[in-house]
């Protein structure tokens, strides 16, 4: 049942039960230009096909995130709004890094930065991971996870640099699987 | 990429119709705004909740995309 706007995240009683209304993000919402842009844009798919699996238990797995929040440390260089095409470069995300200090790269108003502001695990779930290792649901959280740069709207160089660059560092960690976070 | 080199990736979506286009391996849909991936800031038990959906997805062999949604309350 929706009975509000497309944005209405308030809870509607109805007798003893609740519905929730539909809050996610829909093209529709966006701004006009984006809309139109993502409405027209050629969507890059690569094929992955045969996909990985995961060679042991989540419980005995290491986990990775990348997060395409364009989180960076302050002793990083942040990323360059002005590379044409978009910035493909990433930023190392040690295990121990100070969640609170990190920067957000994000220049487009496409989405609302005020969450990935307020908690950074919201996009790169560092203490979350850490807490289901405790509670023994995985079974490691990789030393090194990784930041990019969203809205990259000629993603050439991040498929043939970027990406390989990263698997490399995922397979020397011995990674088993990885979480990819969009904003 | 990753996937190529055996390691198996799962995304959060926010927008279906964009993953749906891009059909990566594995995606947990998520009914939250752009900008919040995880359901919300400081909300610890339901990006806990989320994480772990997406990661169970980890295990499942795929041939095309698998696109799962994410139930809150469930």
């Amino acid at each position: 049942m929706k009975t509000c706007g497309p944005r209405g995240d308030e809870f509607i009683g109805e007798g003893s039960r609740l519905f929730v209304v539909d809050i996610m993000a829909k093209l529709s919402d966006l701004k006009l230009r984006y809309r139109i842009f993502m409405k027209t844009y050629r969507y890059r798919q690569f094929d992955w096909r045969p996909g990985a699996v995961l060679q042991k238990s989540l419980s005995q797995s290491r986990i990775t995130v990348v997060t395409s929040a364009a989180f960076f440390r302050p002793d990083q260089p942040p990323f360059d709004p002005s590379i044409r095409g978009g910035d493909y470069s990433f930023r190392e995300m040690p295990l121990g890094a100070d969640l609170v200090t990190l920067r957000i790269g994000h220049k487009s108003d496409a989405f609302d930065h005020s969450g990935i502001e307020s908690d950074k695990n919201l996009a790169l779930p560092l203490d979350r991971l850490r807490e289901l290792k405790a509670e023994a649901h995985i079974g490691d959280v990789a030393p090194r996870h990784y930041s990019v740069m969203g809205s990259i709207s000629a993603p050439a160089r991040l498929v043939t640099i970027t990406a390989p660059e990263i698997a490399r560092r995922l397979s020397e960690d011995g990674t088993d699987g990885v979480l990819l976070t969009p904003v | 990429m990753i996937e190529k080199s055996g390691i198996p990736t799962v995304s959060i979506s926010l927008l279906r119709e964009v993953t749906e286009r891009v059909r990566p391996p594995r995606a947990l849909v998520v009914n939250r705004p752009l900008g919040y991936p995880l359901g919300a800031p400081h909300d610890i038990d339901l990006q806990k909740r989320i994480v772990m959906a997406a990661l169970e997805l980890l295990a499942h062999p795929v041939q095309g995309p698998l696109l799962v949604d994410f139930l809150e309350g469930v």
